[in-house]
């Protein structure tokens, strides 16, 4: 699987009225790879994540799986919400299973997947449950089995965990770097969390605001055995406030 | 309605205060506590009524007159029948209820589709609107004279009444439905690149129940509200017949027939409301 996204610009609107959103936005993303784009409110990370996904389409530059077009939305690209995006009257099984079953998969199949992606998240137990009925960080848990199960080449995370309390994500954060490492999953997160970035994702790009685009990337080649231990650690403490010193500085001078 | 579930507290009872002798025991059953409340003000309601009509000698009867006055026939044989429209008050509700029952199933049959075509498509939304806006803020007796001259006879004149008083709750309550689907549902069914068909039938319609049913429960009460208006005005039989015959009438109980009317029409308004509540929570999906 490659990914690739090349002089990427959107452009909202026309006329006096356009806005000027991203502004040549490369990025390559290879098979189980995990890369972060970080930005503040503004600085069109959001956007760079649906054009991706095929929801929006570039103003102009290309976006390619596999060397194919993005021409829409696809099962190829697993899309993961900030939340409200599991269906209230389904329960957690029964959204897992949503996607599989309109991809006409036999009944067993999406059976047998559904109990299978259910248990990578550890979920096994709450599978009969209504959303309403779980917490904020299992709903999104299912949210990434819902993704997962469709079988995407790429996982897009759009801000996955930042409706959740501190506490419930930093848990998340931990479980989806295990998902990662166990099933070879490829990503692509969207935060605004120095932190989260640093500590999920092996390359993080950093996007300045007005208009949207890549200023700085990161190669966090950081010890990842321990999350826990590393978040304390000197070398990640250093550059995590390097890295937010100098979006604070973006968002001074482009504010 | 007030309800209240009744604190456990039998056993704070005992240890409490043991002073106090305990209750009998079917006073301090729960159903004993949930009703007592109602029960006394309902009470004394009544008492202040009866003692008020018989201390100024008015001919305007008291509860107790008025259960005396109707009880033969029209509390004890709710479903006689002598022929023409001198029915019990069981058959005439029966009969106003079957009017609803036509009107109201239209209207929430058209009023869903309606609902769903202005919900779903833009153009058809903003331009039907303004017509919607005016149109359901129109009374419903306003529409019986030109219901009478549109059908010529005054059954279906009172359905019309009823579908077109009821449809409008329903129309606008299920486009907001619609309009209110989060944009998170929909993005979710374009990466699973769901047809129309398959949106319409997973997302929309589930989502959108709990609105469809506001708006339902809002129509059952206004379509029982106009149909005893219109069979006031113009009808053979029915509950709204019923009131306005007896007024007509004059005689000594006519009064009494009136309030016991009015009592049934209240109850039977509460029953609806509280059915279509009843289906609208077991259809419930949870939806927003």
């Amino acid at each position: 699987m490659h990914l690739s996204v090349s002089g990427v610009s959107k452009t909202f609107g026309s006329g006096s009225k356009a806005k000027h959103v991203l502004e040549d936005i490369n990025l390559e993303l290879d098979s189980g790879e995990f890369v972060a784009l970080v930005g503040s409110s503004g600085s069109g990370k959001s956007t760079v994540m649906r054009l991706v996904a095929g929801l929006e389409l570039p103003s102009s530059g290309t976006i390619t799986v596999d060397g194919q077009p993005v021409k829409g939305p696809g099962s190829d690209r697993g899309m993961v919400f900030q939340k409200y995006s599991l269906y209230p009257w389904l329960s957690a099984a029964e959204n897992v299973a949503f996607g599989m079953q309109l991809q006409g998969r036999p009944k067993r199949e999406v059976n047998e997947r559904t109990a299978y992606f259910l248990e990578v998240v550890g979920l096994s137990d709450a599978g009969r449950r209504l959303p309403r009925e779980l917490s904020g960080g299992m709903q999104q848990r299912v949210a990434i089995a819902r993704a997962l199960a469709a079988d995407p080449k790429v996982l897009l995370l759009d801000e996955p965990f930042g409706a959740l309390d501190l506490q419930i994500r930093e848990t998340m954060q931990e479980f989806l770097y295990q998902l990662w490492e166990r099933t070879g999953l490829t990503a692509l997160l969207i935060t605004h969390d120095v932190e989260e970035a640093l500590l999920l994702a092996q390359r993080v790009h950093i996007m300045a605001p007005r208009p949207g685009r890549i200023v700085r990337t990161v190669e966090g080649k950081l010890d990842r055995r321990d999350l826990s231990f590393l978040r304390l650690s000197a070398p990640f403490l250093e550059l995590r406030e390097e890295l937010a010193n100098y979006l604070r500085v973006l968002d001074s001078t482009m504010g | 309605m007030i309800t209240a579930s009744a604190p456990r507290r039998a056993a704070g009872q005992t240890r409490g205060r043991p002073s106090r002798p305990p209750a009998p025991t079917w006073l301090s059953s729960p159903l004993a506590r949930q009703i007592k409340a109602p029960v006394i003000c309902i009470g004394l309601t009544l008492l202040v009524w009866q003692v008020v009509c018989s201390l100024s000698g008015s001919a305007f009867p008291g509860p107790i007159q008025v259960v005396t006055q109707t009880w033969t026939p029209y509390i004890s044989k709710p479903f006689y029948d002598d022929g023409g429209t001198a029915k019990g008050m069981g058959w005439q509700i029966l009969i106003s209820l079957q009017r609803v029952a036509i009107g109201y199933s239209l209207a929430a049959v058209v009023g869903i589709a309606a609902g769903m075509a202005l919900g779903l498509n833009g153009f058809i939304r903003k331009g039907f609107d303004p017509m919607i806006q005016v149109l359901r803020t129109v009374p419903p007796l306003a529409w019986l004279p030109i219901s009478l001259l549109l059908f010529q006879q005054a059954d279906l004149a009172a359905i019309f009444v009823i579908f077109i008083t009821a449809v409008w709750p329903i129309v606008i309550n299920t486009a907001v439905g619609i309009q209110e689907i989060p944009q998170d549902y929909t993005n979710v069914a374009r990466v699973l690149r769901l047809s129309k068909r398959a949106y319409i039938r997973e997302i929309v319609i589930p989502s959108t129940v709990p609105y469809v049913f506001t708006g339902l429960r809002i129509a059952i009460g206004l379509a029982w509200l106009a149909i005893v208006a219109a069979e006031m005005l113009k009808a053979d039989g029915g509950i709204g017949y019923f009131i306005w015959d007896a007024y007509n009438a004059g005689g000594d109980s006519s009064t009494s027939q009136i309030i016991l009317a009015i009592v049934y029409v209240g109850i039977v308004g509460l029953i609806l409301d509280r059915l279509i509540a009843y289906i609208g929570s077991r259809l419930n999906t949870g939806a927003h």
